[in-house]
């Protein structure tokens, strides 16, 4: 689809519209419908459309695979820090209230935030992920899949 | 036109004919020999789905129907047709074992849904256990540290004295506005927790199992 001028223009045109989209999903995930399952499948499918139209190639330049591995990490890290930190500051495990402790409501907010960030940040790298590995099984090797690794 | 919006639901009568278009859309997906025109139906069925989430007014719901099942399910799809065709083997026409254990399967899941409520029922069982904390938001629910009692006794609602903003916490001393995501990431954060490391540990399986080395020449 390289060839495709009137795609390539509109996904480039689009897709900082789709990233917006997808981390106001996110961050306004306590307050309106969404979250960040929702919104980290939103800005997972912005970069599978660039991966799409421009090729794996393309979208491994600009978000290389160690780049997602990491990622991916970073969000169960995030989740589960937030629990550490807030057991770290006396109270129980996941409990968002002492990161403000003379707002409750708000501390609750801040925690709901961090913690959707956790899982919007998993579920994009994990799709981008999955995308990148299917895709990568033609376009790495077009003709015969590769030889399976024997005696490892 | 009133009589006619009295005689039935509105509603009701919307999502029946969704409810239509999904079978249609559904058959049209068993039957379809091309699989890429069976990928964009499968979108459309994921669509008119969130429709009917939407207008059950399970919006969360809707929302991730339309993002998973039309969004990224789809373009995975797709990326898989690219491996594998667009035309599917032609196969026997009937496998007449298999309708029967799908035609029996049916029947008895359509029995089971005879003894469930009707839809909306504010006497269902679901509504009447937990529901009631969650929608009231008292579960753990914090009072009020001792100077916002201050400000409210001197007349400001918030604690940081701004008066006109609708702040959530002026009303909700422990718990956010959309009770979905309260429920998802607070009242039951540690199931939350471990779904990402589900999420988390599919990624990697599908890295140890699919992953080419990188090409020697970059």
């Amino acid at each position: 689809m390289k060839d495709q001028i009137i795609l390539r223009i509109m996904t480039t045109v689009m897709m900082p519209f789709i990233l917006v989209f997808g981390f106001y999903v996110i961050t306004h995930g306590e307050l309106g419908p969404g979250g960040g399952f929702q919104g980290g499948v939103v800005i997972a499918a912005a970069f599978i459309l660039y991966g799409l139209v421009y090729g794996t190639k393309e979208l491994q330049w600009i978000f290389p695979r160690r780049v997602s591995d990491t990622l991916a990490s970073c969000g169960v890290l995030l989740y589960a820090g937030a629990g550490v930190l807030s057991l770290l500051l006396g109270s129980h495990f996941l409990d968002y209230t002492p990161f403000k402790a003379w707002d409750p409501g708000g501390a609750e907010s801040w925690g709901m935030t961090l913690v959707e960030y956790g899982v919007g940040i998993t579920v994009a790298a994990v799709m981008l992920t999955i995308f990148n590995e299917i895709s990568g099984l033609t376009l790495g090797q077009p003709k015969q899949p590769k030889q399976p690794r024997s005696e490892v | 036109m009133t009589d006619m919006f009295n005689m039935f639901n509105f509603i009701e009568g919307l999502n029946a004919l969704l409810l239509i278009l999904i079978l249609i859309t559904a058959s049209a997906v068993l039957l379809l020999r091309n699989l890429f025109a069976a990928t964009i139906l499968l979108s459309l069925y994921s669509l008119l789905m969130a429709l009917v989430w939407l207008n059950l007014e399970a919006v969360d719901v809707a929302f991730t129907e339309a993002a998973v099942g039309a969004g990224i399910s789809t373009l995975l799809l797709i990326g898989t047709l690219l491996l594998v065709g667009f035309e599917e083997q032609p196969h026997p026409a009937v496998h007449w074992p298999a309708l029967l254990v799908a035609i029996v399967t049916a029947v008895a899941l359509g029995y089971g849904t005879l003894d469930m409520p009707a839809l909306g029922d504010p006497q269902a069982p679901a509504h009447l256990s937990l529901a009631p904390e969650y929608i009231a938001q008292t579960v753990r629910k914090q009072a009020p540290t001792s100077h916002q009692v201050a400000d409210e006794a001197d007349g400001h609602a918030d604690a940081s004295g701004d008066v006109s903003r609708d702040a959530p916490h002026n009303y909700f001393h422990g718990h956010v506005p959309n009770l979905v995501t309260s429920v998802i990431v607070s009242y039951r954060a540690y199931d939350t927790l471990f779904e990402v490391a589900v999420i988390f540990t599919a990624g990697m399986s599908l890295i140890l199992l699919l992953r080419q080395p990188e090409e020697p020449n970059e």
